[in-house]
């Protein structure tokens, strides 16, 4: 019975997909005519189709039901029901189908708020984003379809990947990666409907940016979540590795991140619309070919569960979108601009050319390294990787002047500006820097490169708390900051992890002890823990810290029934200073003897603690600040107001860096970057 | 709207800003090529290690084969591990610093990476186990597809990074 009604739901959305996407683009040229409540209709369809057919699902998976072939593949009826849900996501074709239901709420939420306030880009958007809509509900019925039927029900399935019922992050962190990379297929179809109108208008980059945020905010946790699953799952001692589909969420992010700084400029110049457009449909791109990798096979890792017939589908997405985004640029980005200087270089618009211009830089370096290994394999059929020392190579230095933008750029005033203006706002925080570099010196820190970084991490802190201080009003702005602080954190504690690790590797027989950073371990013993899916040998070891216990951890091996080969689960104890990680590599003499690697990762609990504070920054810019909320019941259907209601020269002269508190009230603040 | 001097010549400006978009490319597309052909990291088996000849040594390789039988030997105190690799054809030594993993052991697939030594030695520095439910390692004397034992590792930090 639910093979059928999945079945049936599916083509629904199909349908709904199909038909509604045809309304939209035949109803591009009658914006106000009826038909386009048709084509709304089907994206809520198709919103509410997918939705059901995923309820379907998890009622298959959670009874479970094998007589639908994908709860056969997954599912096992010694499961805890947390991984009887997240199997959901946890082979090929649910993950396609989660996928199917995450595109059709953001496609409602994105038809919702374009039909009545973007009218004349609604029809066009609906259209392309259910075209997306309409290839994801046909790899769902066809090539990855999870509703198959089986003939004669097994009595029990293998359960899903270990690696995947390991950790609790497994729940989190892909509902997260989908909400950020199927979000961007909204500001494909807003950027695809301003090139096929031939205008972007002021008044649609609002939405432009809400969802770009929304995805932006959400890819932010999951790239991170991802990494802190590495970290607490994989055992060896990191939360990055430069692998392919790391680099695959990474991508989209660089670009995303670009288009949201370069959108600032279209809002406030009226500049720089084509290169937003093109970032905004790079950035989708990039998540398709993302796609494309992680789930097709090409790179074998626990996300490309195995060897599918979706890959050449996929590529063929990726080939149509590819050709749809360079036809759409190449005829119609002239027209959306209507002035072409983009001002000094040594101001605010400078600043953000610049930022865009790396973060373009570092999007290439890591799509070669990425990409480079599967052209060669595909044209010569040799396998080669590109190993971490280029991605580092490379990363580092952009990355580090990327945080040195951070710093300048926002201290930076619009538009032109005086020598010695410039001295007064960028002189200041070089305290910020000289402080940063004096505690780190203190802590210990030698290796210059990290000094850099805490020193350019100084500068930009005090800079954005100034700027927080200054703009405690005007929530957008705020939120930007607040982003910026969480990013300043992030970079320097990558930085000092990676460069202030310490790792031994440690044989101890029962009751030895041995010595890394401060802390003295002492092996206890081994003992065999049952639990529902598996069976684990857990190491105790007790943590001594300047002779007394502050604590026990309790490294495991688990051991799966579906998986010949047990998979470890390091133990972790974290402090704010560092973190004391330690994992197995192996336990022989029946429990007497173990081997340890041990690790003191300096400053990584940060990382997780600024990931959070970027999520605030990101749900604070999407909270519509005062002016805005009034504005917006008063622009419907509004022309391009001049940007900022001000030329860039005059008044502006002075910038936000130098103007005194009462200049300005804070309506013109919250404004400003709306 | 004032403009100012170089903003009233846009042709000029453009052309300029033609020319340092198209030198800063070329000496990025440089670095980029040269940066990734320093870091290349070749996946071979056995027999396309020792094809590689002289090419082999100090470059990154990931080799891949099974433990060769009653080749596994632990020296000093087993902080030393020396095994071969072969895939049914070719053998190559390995020496491997530190410890195995859990599940290392005669006749499973290994893949190590390191680089060759010009004394016949490959200098193991990271040792993975074959990874994957669905990968079942070949008889004896069965040839050994290192391509699919290779795909089977990639991704998989868990085991001997260091």
């Amino acid at each position: 019975m639910i093979p059928l009604i999945g079945r049936l739901l599916i083509l629904g959305a199909l349908g709904a997909a199909v038909t509604g996407s045809i309304v939209g683009f035949a109803s591009m040229k009658a914006p106000y005519g009826a038909r386009v409540v048709w084509a709304r209709r089907c994206a809520l369809a198709f919103a509410l189709l997918m939705t059901a057919a995923n309820l379907v699902m998890v009622e298959a998976l959670v009874t479970p039901d094998f007589s639908v072939q994908y709860v056969t593949l997954v599912e096992s009826r010694s499961l805890p029901l947390w991984v009887q849900i997240v199997s959901l996501w946890s082979s090929l074709e649910g993950s396609i189908l989660f996928w199917g239901m995450v595109l059709g709420l953001y496609i409602a939420g994105g038809t919702l708020t374009m039909a009545r306030r973007h009218r004349e880009y609604a029809p066009a958007a609906i259209g392309v984003w259910l075209a997306c809509g309409a290839f994801f509900a046909f790899l769902i019925a066809g090539p990855a379809q999870p509703f198959g039927t089986v003939a004669s029900p097994p009595l029990d399935g293998p359960g899903p990947n270990p690696l995947l019922q390991n950790h609790i992050l497994m729940a989190i962190h892909p509902p997260f990666l989908y909400l950020g990379y199927v979000g961007m297929t909204i500001p494909f179809g807003i950027a695809s409907a301003a090139l096929l109108r031939g205008t972007l208008d002021r008044d649609v980059l609002r939405p432009l940016r809400m969802w770009l945020l929304i995805p932006w905010t959400f890819q932010t946790v999951a790239i991170v979540l991802g990494g802190w699953w590495a970290y607490e799952v994989l055992g060896w001692g990191g939360y990055w590795s430069w692998d392919p589909v790391e680099n695959a969420s990474f991508l989209p992010w660089l670009t995303a991140t670009s288009a949201l700084h370069s959108l600032v400029v279209t809002d406030r110049k009226g500049t720089l619309k084509g290169w937003t457009a093109t970032l905004v449909m790079s950035t989708f791109l990039l998540t398709i070919l993302g796609t494309f990798m992680t789930r097709s096979g090409v790179f074998n890792s626990v996300h490309s569960f195995t060897q599918s017939a979706i890959g050449p589908a996929i590529l063929s997405f990726l080939a149509v979108s590819l050709i749809w985004t360079v036809a759409m640029l190449g005829a119609r980005i002239d027209r959306l601009e209507s002035r072409r200087d983009v001002g000094p270089a040594a101001s605010l618009e400078g600043a953000f050319l610049v930022n865009n211009l790396l973060f373009v830089l570092f999007t290439l370096t890591v799509l070669v390294g990425t990409v480079f290994p599967l052209i060669v394999e595909a044209m010569t059929d040799r396998q080669i990787t590109v190993g971490r020392p280029y991605f580092d190579a490379m990363g580092v230095p952009i990355g580090m002047a990327l945080l040195f933008l951070l710093g300048i750029g926002p201290a930076l005033p619009w538009g032109r500006t005086t020598s010695r203006e410039l001295r007064n706002t960028l002189a200041p925080p070089l305290i910020g820097a000289a402080v940063f570099s004096v505690v780190a010196w203190m802590l210990q820190v030698r290796n210059p490169w990290t000094i850099v970084t805490i020193a350019f991490g100084g500068y930009a802190a005090q800079v954005t708390l100034g700027q927080l201080w200054r703009l405690r009003q005007g929530r957008r702005r705020v939120g930007a900051f607040v982003v910026h602080a969480g990013v300043v954190i992030v970079v320097i504690a990558v930085a000092v992890s990676n460069t202030m690790q310490v790792s031994r590797e440690l044989r101890l027989r029962r009751g030895e002890t041995a010595d890394i950073g401060p802390y003295t371990l002492t092996f206890l013993g081994a003992r065999v823990v049952t639990e529902v899916n598996r069976e684990s040998i857990v190491a105790d070891i007790g943590v001594d810290r300047a002779g007394s216990r502050v604590g026990a951890l309790a490294p495991r091996m688990n051991f799966y029934p579906a998986s010949q080969e047990p998979i470890g689960t390091p133990a972790v104890r974290t402090t704010m200073g560092a973190d004391l990680y330690v994992s197995i590599l192996n336990i022989g003499e029946m429990g007497q003897e173990i081997t340890v690697h041990a690790l003191i990762n300096p400053m990584v609990a940060w990382i997780w603690v600024a990931t959070l504070i970027m999520a605030i920054g990101g749900v604070v810019s999407m909270l519509p600040s005062r002016r805005v909320a009034t504005e917006l019941g008063q622009s419907v259907g509004a022309p391009d107001l001049q940007v900022g209601g001000v030329p860039s020269t005059g008044p502006e002269l002075a910038g936000p860096g130098l103007r005194p508190l009462g200049e300005r009230s804070p309506e013109r603040e919250a404004g400003e970057r709306a | 709207m004032s403009t100012t001097p170089e903003l009233e010549r846009p042709a000029h400006r453009k052309r300029l800003a033609i020319v340092a978009v198209g030198v800063a490319g070329a000496v990025l597309l440089l670095i980029m090529i040269g940066g990734i052909g320093d870091n290349l990291v070749y996946y071979w088996g056995p027999t396309e290690l020792r094809a590689a000849g002289t090419q082999a040594y100090g470059a990154t390789i990931r080799l891949g084969g099974l433990v060769a039988r009653s080749s596994v030997r632990y020296v000093n105190d087993s902080s030393l591990l020396e095994f071969d690799v072969t895939d049914a054809t070719t053998v190559v030594h390995v020496r491997s610093k530190g410890a195995a993993p859990q599940m290392f052991r005669e006749g499973i697939g290994v893949v190590v990476e390191g680089t060759m030594t010009p004394t016949d030695y490959f200098e193991s520095t990271r040792l993975m186990v074959k990874h994957g439910n669905d990968y079942q390692a070949p008889k004896d004397g069965e040839a050994v597809n290192a391509a699919t034992l290779m795909k089977s590792t990639e991704g998989l930090e868990s085991a001997g990074r260091r």
